[in-house]
This record gives C-alpha cells, sequence and structure tokens, in this order.
C-alpha cells in the first residue's frame, strides 16, 4: 500500500511539496478534492488537498505547511521514501463551469489548495483573478504557477515585502470594485486560514457574490464515520468530509470552526515536543 | 453459612478477571481466560439437554454439545474443527456474543444463575488453536468468476471465507487503513484484544482474499464499476456513521460521538499517545449518554485514559441497559457510576468555547414502546445541571449516507437500511447486503451469519448461471 515520494520541494522555510505514487487518486481526482494519508503504523491520519496531479506518471501533488506533528514528520521525508497510506479523493469536487468573472483568495498554504482551482476555472473559460497573500515573500509559494494559470494575480503580504502591504482581503475588495462596471465578479472562491476566510466573506456579502469556503476541519477518517469534522452551515450541523469540504461562506459559523479546531492544542504541542526529543536523540 | 446445594451441573467455573483496580491502568484483556483444567471442568458440568435448546437459540445453530462434548474429553482439536464448520471467528464470538440472550440465556443451569460458560469455552477452544498454529484445511477448487465484498467487518469476513471456499475470486474493499470494522475500530482490545482481530484478518490474506484497503466504495471507485467488473457484490458496509442528540452546545469543544472517542482510542491507539501520534483529550469528568455496549466500550476506555469520574447518563433504568451482562458488570466494577432516568436537554460551554456543564431532565419511565421497553418521559421542570468536562454520545448509528448517495440504485428504507429478500439479495440482481448494513446496530453473530447465508446464495446464483448458459 506504499506511496512512494518520486518528488521533493521545499517550497520556503515551512511549506514543502511532495509527489507521491497513487495511482487510483490520480486517475479519478477533481478539483477541490483531497486524501487522507498516515505516513507510518503509528502516524495520525491528517487531510491534505490534492494541489496537481500527473495522470500519466499517475502521482498526485501535496503542498503542505509543517505546523505539527505529522507534517515535520512528512517534511522530513525524501523521494524514495513511502507513505504508508492514502485514500481518496475524497470530498466532493468543485463546482466547476463558466461563471464569468472569478475571484479566486489563497492564505498561506490555502494557496496551495486553491491552485488546482485556478487552472479549472481558467480552463473553463472564466477570467480568473487570483489574489494570494502570505505573511511575507519568503512565505508566498506558488507564484509563478498562479501567473501562469490565472488571467491575472495579484499579491498581498502582512509586512509589504511583495505586492500590496496588508491583507489579500483589502486587495479582494479594490478588485470587486474595480470590476463593478465591467459585469462584476460573478464568484468568489477562498481558501486559507479562517480568519482570512471570514473576512473574505463579510467582504463579498454586501454586494452579495456567491462565495465559496473550504473548510480544514479536524477529520479523522474522512467518510462520515466520525463527526470530527461537523461544523455548522446556515444553523444546520453538516460534514465538511462528506457535505463539503466547499460550502457557501455566507453561511459558515466560522467562530465556531476556529474554536472546534483548537480541541486538540494542548496534545499537539505535546507531540511536537516528544517529536523534537526524539529527532534529535536520532542525530 | 453453608452453600445452597445445587444438584444438577453444580457451579460455574469462576472465570479469572484482572481486578478492577489494576484493569482500569491497561487496555488488557479483563477476562484471564480458563486453564486447560477448568475449561474441562467447565464442559463436564454440560448436562447435555434432549433439545438442545442452547444450539436451537444459536442465530447461527452452531453445534454446541458436540463441541461442548469434545472439550470435555479434551479433544481440543476436534471441538475447533466442530465449532469451525459454522462459525468463521469464535475467538471473537466467544467474547463479544451476548450470551446471556441467546444460548447461555436457554441452558437450564443459568437458572440458577449457573449455565454453561459457553462463550468462554468457546474462546478457549478457538485460542488454543491459534496459540497451536492449528487451521481449518481446506482444498479450494478455483473458478474464475469474481466477487466483490464491501467492507470487512463480520458479515464482510465471513462472507468472504466461505466465498473463497466455493472458489470464488474475491475482493474485498475497506475504507479504512485496518480491517474488521467495528472488530477493528470499536470493540475495545480489554474485551477483544487487536491481535485476535489482526489474525483473522491475516487469515483471509492466507486464503486469498484480495483486501484493498483505504478504499471507499462509491466515493473512491465507482459502485456501478463494481457491479461491471464483478459477477457479484456483498455490501457489508455496516452502520457507522453517529447519530447526534441535536440539542445546543453540540459543538462546543469536549463533545464527541462514541465512533470518534472509540475510533481515536481503539484504531488509532490515541491510548498509547506520543507513541501514537493521534490525540483525545478528556476532562476530569466525562457523562457517556447512552447505555448499550457502545456506551460502556466508550465509558470503560475513559476510565482507562485515567479520568477521575465516569458516569453512564442513561434515560432508562439499569434493568433496560441494552449492554451485554458482562459489559455493565464490569464496567459498574471498575467505578463506572450510572446515573439513571436522565436525559440531556443542553451543552454549556465556558466562554472559549469548552464544555463546562450539561443541563439535563429528569425522566420516568411510561407505558412500553415499540421495543416492548418502558417509555421514558420526561419530567417537565426537572432540569439540574451537571458539571463536566467531556461528553461522549453513543445513541446509535445509521447506515453511512456517503454510500447510499453514491449507490441510489440500492432500495433503502427510512432509517437507510438496505431492503433485502429471503436470500439477501437486494432488488438489484446480483447485489447482495447484510449485517448492520440491513439491520441498523445488530450484533456480530448476526452480520456474521448474514454473511454466510448471502455467500451461499450467491454461489447458488452462480452455478444457477452456469447451468443456463
Ligand atoms: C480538507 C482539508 C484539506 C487540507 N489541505 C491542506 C493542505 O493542502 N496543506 C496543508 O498544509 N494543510 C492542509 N490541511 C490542514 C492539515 O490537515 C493540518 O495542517 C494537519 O492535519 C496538521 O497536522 P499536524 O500533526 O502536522 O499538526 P498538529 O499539531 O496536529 O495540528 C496543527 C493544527 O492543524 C489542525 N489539525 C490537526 N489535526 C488535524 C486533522 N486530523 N485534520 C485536520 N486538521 C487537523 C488543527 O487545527 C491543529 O491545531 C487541510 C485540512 C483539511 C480538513
Ligand atoms: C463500540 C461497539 C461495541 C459493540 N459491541 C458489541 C458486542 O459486544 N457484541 C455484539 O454482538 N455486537 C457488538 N456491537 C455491534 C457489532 O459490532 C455490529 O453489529 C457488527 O460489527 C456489524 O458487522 P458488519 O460487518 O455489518 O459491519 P461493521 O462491523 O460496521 O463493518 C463495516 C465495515 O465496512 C466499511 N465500509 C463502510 N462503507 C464502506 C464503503 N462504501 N466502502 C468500503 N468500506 C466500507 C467500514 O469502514 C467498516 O469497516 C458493537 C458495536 C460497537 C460500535
Ligand atoms: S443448554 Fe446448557 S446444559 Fe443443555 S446442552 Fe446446551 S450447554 Fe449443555
Ligand atoms: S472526518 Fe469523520 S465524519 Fe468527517
Amino acid at each position: 500500500m506504499n506511496h512512494i515520494i518520486v518528488r521533493k520541494k521545499n517550497l520556503s522555510k515551512e511549506n514543502f511539496l511532495i509527489e507521491i505514487k497513487a495511482p487510483h487518486v490520480a486517475e479519478r481526482f477533481q478539483p477541490g478534492q483531497f486524501v487522507i494519508i498516515r505516513i507510518s503504523e503509528t502516524g495520525e491520519r491528517i487531510p491534505l488537498t490534492v494541489a496537481d496531479v500527473n495522470k500519466a506518471a499517475k502521482t498526485i501533488t501535496l503542498i503542505f505547511q509543517a505546523v505539527g506533528r505529522t507534517t515535520m514528520e512528512l517534511s522530513t521525508l525524501n523521494k524514495g521514501d513511502p507513505v504508508l497510506n492514502c485514500v481518496g479523493p475524497l470530498g466532493n469536487p468543485s463546482e466547476i463551469k463558466k461563471f464569468g468573472q472569478v475571484a479566486c483568495v489563497g492564505g498561506g498554504t490555502g494557496i496551495a489548495c486553491i491552485y488546482p482551482l485556478v487552472q479549472a476555472l481558467a480552463k473553463a473559460g472564466n477570467e480568473v483573478t487570483a489574489i494570494i497573500g502570505a505573511r511575507n515573500e519568503s512565505m508566498l509559494i506558488l507564484e509563478k504557477e498562479m501567473k501562469a494559470a490565472a488571467t491575472k494575480t495579484l499579491i498581498a503580504t502582512d509586512d509589504g515585502s511583495k505586492g500590496h502591504h496588508g491583507f489579500v482581503t483589502e486587495v479582494l475588495h479594490k478588485t470587486i470594485e474595480a470590476h463593478k462596471n465591467s459585469g462584476g465578479i460573478s464568484r468568489v472562491i477562498t481558501i486559507g486560514p479562517i480568519p482570512m476566510m471570514k473576512a473574505a466573506a463579510e467582504v463579498t456579502r454586501p454586494y452579495k457574490i456567491p462565495t465559496i469556503a473550504s473548510l480544514n476541519t479536524i477529520m479523522v477518517d474522512g467518510t462520515g464515520m466520525c463527526g470530527s469534522c461537523r461544523a455548522y452551515i446556515d444553523g444546520v450541523m453538516k460534514l465538511a468530509c462528506i457535505d463539503g469540504p466547499e460550502f457557501d461562506a455566507h453561511k459558515v459559523d466560522f467562530d465556531d470552526v476556529l474554536s472546534r479546531m483548537e480541541m486538540f492544542k494542548v496534545k499537539e504541542k505535546q507531540a511536537v515536543e516528544h517529536y523534537q526529543k526524539i529527532s534529535l536523540e536520532k542525530e | 453459612m453453608k452453600k445452597k446445594r445445587i444438584d444438577l451441573g453444580g457451579y460455574r467455573v469462576q472465570m479469572q478477571e484482572q481486578s478492577p483496580e489494576k484493569r482500569i491502568k491497561n487496555f488488557q484483556s479483563v477476562p484471564l481466560g480458563y486453564s486447560k483444567e477448568e475449561v474441562v471442568k467447565e464442559a463436564k458440568r454440560c448436562i447435555q439437554c434432549k433439545g438442545i435448546p442452547c444450539e436451537l437459540d444459536c442465530p447461527i445453530n452452531m453445534k454446541i454439545l458436540e463441541m461442548i462434548r469434545e472439550i470435555a474429553i479434551e479433544n481440543f482439536e476436534k471441538a475447533f474443527f466442530i465449532m469451525k464448520e459454522d462459525n468463521p471467528i469464535p475467538a471473537i464470538t466467544g467474547r463479544v456474543c451476548p450470551q446471556e440472550a441467546q444460548c447461555e440465556g436457554v441452558c437450564p443451569l443459568y437458572q440458577r444463575g449457573h449455565g454453561i460458560n459457553i462463550g468462554k469455552l468457546e474462546a478457549f477452544v478457538a485460542d488454543w488453536a491459534r496459540m497451536k498454529g492449528i487451521k481449518e484445511k481446506f482444498q479450494i477448487e478455483e473458478k474464475q468468476q469474481k466477487v466483490a465484498v464491501i467492507g470487512s467487518g463480520p458479515a464482510g469476513i465471513s462472507c468472504a471465507v466461505d466465498l473463497r471456499k466455493f472458489g470464488y475470486q474475491v475482493t474485498m474493499f475497506e475504507a479504512l487503513h485496518k480491517a474488521g470494522g467495528v472488530l477493528q475500530y470499536g470493540i475495545p482490545a480489554f474485551r477483544l484484544p487487536t491481535e485476535i482481530v489482526d489474525y483473522e484478518i491475516s487469515y483471509l490474506d492466507e486464503i486469498g482474499v484480495d483486501i484493498r484497503l483505504d478504499f471507499f466504495v462509491g466515493q473512491n471507485i465507482e459502485f456501478s464499476e463494481l457491479r461491471n467488473e464483478y459477477d457479484s457484490i456483498f455490501i457489508g458496509t455496516g452502520a457507522g456513521a453517529p447519530l447526534f442528540m441535536k440539542i445546543p452546545g453540540e459543538n462546543l469543544k469536549g463533545v464527541y460521538s462514541a465512533n470518534e472517542f472509540l475510533i481515536r482510542v481503539n484504531l488509532m491507539k490515541a491510548y498509547k499517545f506520543l507513541e501514537f501520534d493521534t490525540p483525545i483529550v478528556c476532562g476530569e469528568t466525562i457523562g457517556v449518554i447512552g447505555a448499550g455496549n457502545v456506551a460502556m466500550d466508550a465509558a470503560r476506555c475513559a476510565l482507562r485514559l485515567g479520568v477521575e469520574k465516569v458516569y453512564i447518563l442513561y434515560r432508562r433504568t439499569k434493568k433496560e441497559a441494552p449492554a451485554r451482562d458482562e459489559e455493565i458488570q464490569h464496567a459498574l466494577e471498575e467505578g463506572v457510576i450510572l446515573k439513571e432516568l436522565i436525559s440531556p436537554n443542553k451543552f454549556i460551554g465556558d466562554h472559549k468555547g469548552w464544555l463546562k456543564e450539561v443541563e439535563l431532565f429528569k425522566m420516568e419511565l411510561g407505558d412500553a414502546d415499540a421495543s416492548g421497553r418502558p417509555r421514558p418521559v420526561k419530567i417537565e421542570g426537572s432540569e439540574f445541571v451537571l458539571k463536566m468536562g467531556t461528553i461522549v454520545e453513543a445513541l446509535g448509528s445509521m447506515p453511512n449516507r456517503l454510500f447510499l448517495n453514491k449507490a441510489p440504485e440500492l432500495d433503502v428504507n427510512k432509517w437507510g437500511q438496505i431492503k433485502v429478500d429471503d436470500n439477501l439479495m437486494t432488488q438489484i440482481p446480483g447485489v447482495y447486503a447484510g449485517g448492520d448494513a440491513v439491520r441498523g446496530n445488530a450484533t456480530v453473530i448476526l452480520a456474521l451469519g448474514d454473511g454466510r447465508q448471502a455467500a451461499a446464495s450467491i454461489h447458488k446464483q452462480i452455478k444457477q448461471a452456469k447451468a443456463a448458459t
């Protein structure tokens, strides 16, 4: 069941790319879907968005930020190393059709998650404005790829080291205004940190622009068996893994989603400390 | 004091167990198993009833009396092969069947509290065979027809074993990264040691079942693709989707479905956290809602994770609790506190979104409902509050709608249970179903029986199809 890593790249200090053999996922993947992987027998199951596929080579590309125990360990693996389990594609594919003028807002590692959507939407004949942001220039990923795929790519960094000095949501606002007289933005898709997606939803709400957010709730099985990934959408409990991961951003209770993501914080910290300790011992 | 005399059969040979104080600190088996002498002594107590009630009441009519006779003369190998004729996983059923409601419950010796300990005899023989490396031997006459088995729980396992015996090419699809269904992800190791489940799964491998893990049929492969590719299909997908109370505060941190709680603990081994990466967090007090096997399992897991106070919050009383007798007894011995006649009204959180308290209603028992048990009725105005750091909702579960949505051609009832005929065939020719996917929350032995019956139906159908061409 091993999924061999055929390519590994450091995209920034915290962001990594791996391309793994996963013939089954490569064959069936549609933009917006994700996989759940487990590195080893003792590993946790973690969801990662499929950022790209190579059908001929039967591989999928995963881009991730090393934020905790599992993603840190994953970042130390190299070409030739195996990932033990990979189930997918999971979740519903994104709705891809000709909407007209679409804005795709990606923040941090969310840029990687939105990349396949930018590609697919452009291919479907949309005029796609990609708005991507990070804390600073060195943490910005996939700029080149995005520029190749999108009609237009706008950048924002928190410290102003590249592009707009400030948040992607400010750029989104300007973009919406700028398109007002040319038919208007007809759809916004946003993937990234919860506060960013929440802010993006608030930007588009007064304009009544249909806005889609992809929720990265905590998941275990990814197939509707545990309820860990539940979120309230318009007051109704939904499971992000099988009802999502994309939802109408104007209906998501983002505060609740954010709160639930902190449920295991104490243990996650212990796991990182433990991992750093055993890594040091190994050296 | 003089003990009351018991004529027939005498006293049940006591099962040695880990003491409650010791066992709540580990996930090892609670019963320590009979010794050879003990098992023979227990078997010799059998009075060999005419009519053999125990066998009649066994859902798969296992040849219990024949097995007991062989055990009594220390012919364990023979006893093992007798069991195996009807039951592919006796080491498991011996441990988890609700024997008091089946074979042991109808044993005449049970009336005086000393029924033959049939489950433990079964487990002894199966363990003995495993330790000796003794396996059922059979010749497989390979046939070219292919059958897909969806799900690797007891229904899928028993169906796959029989299909292989008939010679079919069997592919088993399992959504999770480990096979076994509830046996693997739900029932804790202190009731059903993981190595026993793993052993039965490796046996599937040995007899040539092609097990495809990480494969959710419907999501990762279309159901229609399977229908095109295989001569027949068995659906043993279980009823694994959790039900929620749908009351305010359910999304607070600290509220789990029993499925999530048990999957983290058992499948992901969160009780060995740091050696294993998956976390679980519990407060100092935990309330488990429900009183079935699932609730008992969650409560007993919580104790073993070091939670100080573990409550079972139940809307009826102990008498109506659906869990196995042994489970309730073990839970109480271990210090689980059973709170009867109460039902949660809402969960109350602190300003950081963590569960802090539960508001409950007091209940009283009314007239019997459809299940024959008295209906719990809310006492208006009886609300009260309990401090609670963690809640586990063990309300039962439903067939997974992800699969049903992706296989809309299947006929289901309003609870999402797949409809089948007397041969366990769905309304789609060649597609069979059984176990919890059909019955809802049922038992291992019923799932096992269904798997075997479906295999027989599939065999018959393929034979007939061949004869027709
Ligand atoms: C549908 C989906 C797609 C995702 N795609 C990507 C992606 O393409 N790239 C990427 O870098 N990240 C992605 N994530 C987030 C990623 O799953 C988490 O960063 C990862 O699980 C962290 O694990 P860890 O052990 O390294 O860190 P931990 O220290 O365990 O956790 C860090 C934080 O990550 C979140 N998290 C922890 N465990 C899980 C879990 N099992 N499931 C989901 N979130 C968890 C929590 O909020 C936690 O506070 C996605 C999440 C979802 C739900
Ligand atoms: C915690 C707990 C304790 C229990 N205790 C007892 C007990 O003591 N005694 C007893 O008799 N019964 C007990 N039960 C009930 C018993 O476990 C079930 O009745 C039995 O396991 C049902 O077997 P099954 O084969 O139908 O399904 P399951 O055991 O549920 O297995 C179904 C399998 O199918 C997989 N699956 C589902 N959909 C798909 C798909 N589309 N593609 C691929 N794979 C899929 C699932 O991942 C799962 O592994 C308990 C149940 C639970 C949850
Ligand atoms: S019912 Fe009890 S005593 Fe009678 S044959 Fe079965 S095990 Fe023996
Ligand atoms: S991850 Fe378990 S239900 Fe969604």
